[in-house]
């Protein structure tokens, strides 16, 4: 078994039932994002920003599929009205799975702001999130905030910060 | 012919065929709930500028249902990227709208880009769509919906709006009448 951790987020996935994802780069996604584009059971499409993403999913929820977002939290910012006035508004669920960047370990400065904003600004938009310590718990809570999304009819985001890729 | 003409004629097309039809933010839905009201229609009412990327979305979820999306000029210029997101894909389910009017007609008529320098059929050419048509009457469009199936038509009409109703269903009854309509024809 592949023990990386990208490898336990895609087990957590399909764990969940994810079958359709959209995504945009971020270097601690690189992995991720190609065993999903090699993943025969996964529709993949990659996006311009996160936030045709968001309409993207909620296309692929009308038809009938378990979607899920691959980006990097500075892509919440890009995102929020449609999360509030898409999704929020109909009820649309949506898993994004969010390298939580500006956090401990991170080298690149501009990466800060939107790092120390992005907690505060999901617990503003009532959008649960999961912060997973370790790969069984990342495996176990994407099955978990999947149920929760579609039970609560609303996006949900699963951070997964800089120390969860050295793992 | 103006916005509601070009409307009329897309959900006359989408209500014989059964093809579903994603309609953008703002007075276009309205347009389009007052010319036909069906369940496969989608109201979106926020999110401006997403209206190409749910069709896209849904196109790909369910290959075997035509959709189309009526998209406005002001919205795609939002969310340019999306066209070559729906390039990089090119469902052959899927046949993106334009109805260019040049203006912002839900907001006071406020002018475009397209009513300057613009050319989204150029621009949708650019980010690498295949088939790009334009028309500027209802013939054509009408025509134009019987031979294309996918990619993009852009529509160019007059500015104005029809003096229309507000939609008369939540949200959450739009999506789930949507869905299982989605559902049903897919059966």
């Amino acid at each position: 078994m592949d023990n990386s951790p990208s490898a336990a987020v895609l087990r957590g996935m399909k764990e969940a039932g994810v079958d359709f994802v959209v995504s945009v780069p971020c270097v601690n996604l690189k992995d991720l994002i190609l065993m999903v584009e090699n993943n025969p059971e996964i529709i993949h499409v990659p996006v311009t920003r996160e936030e045709e993403g968001v309409g993207v999913c909620a296309g692929a929820h009308m038809g009938g599929k378990r979607t899920a977002m691959l980006m990097q939290n500075s892509g919440l910012g890009n995102s929020i009205n449609a999360l509030a006035s898409l999704n929020k508004l109909y009820g649309i669920p949506l898993l994004m799975i969010m390298s939580h960047r500006g956090v401990e370990g991170e080298p690149v400065c501009a990466q800060v702001p939107m790092g120390e904003l992005t907690p505060n600004l999901l617990k503003t938009m009532d959008i649960p999130v999961f912060v997973p310590a370790s790969k069984q718990e990342a495996e176990d809570m994407i099955v978990e905030a999947m149920f929760t999304s579609q039970e609560k009819r609303s996006p949900v985001a699963v951070l997964l910060k800089i120390g969860f890729w050295r793992l | 012919m103006i916005r509601i003409d070009a409307i009329k004629v897309i959900a006359d097309k989408a209500e014989k065929e059964g093809s579903l039809l994603i309609s953008n933010i703002g007075i276009p839905c309205k347009e389009l709930y007052h010319v036909c009201d069906m369940p496969g229609n989608f109201y979106m009412l926020g999110s401006m500028g997403l209206a190409s990327s749910i069709g896209l979305g849904l196109s790909l979820a369910k290959p075997q249902k035509h959709v189309i999306t009526i998209e406005g000029d002001g919205s795609i210029l939002m969310n340019l990227g999306s066209l070559a997101t729906m390039a990089s894909q090119h469902p052959a389910n899927y046949l993106l709208v334009i109805i260019d009017n040049g203006t912002y007609g839900s907001t006071g008529d406020e002018p475009t880009a397209t009513s300057l320098y613009t050319d989204l059929a150029a621009v949708a050419k650019g980010a690498g769509i295949k088939e790009v048509h334009t028309t500027n009457t209802s013939e054509g469009l009408m025509q134009l919906l019987e031979e294309v199936k996918s990619g993009v038509i852009v529509a160019k009409v007059q500015p104005g709006n029809a003096q229309v109703p507000v939609i008369n269903i939540c949200p959450e009854s739009i999506l789930e009448r949507f869905r299982a309509e989605v559902s049903e024809n897919t059966k």
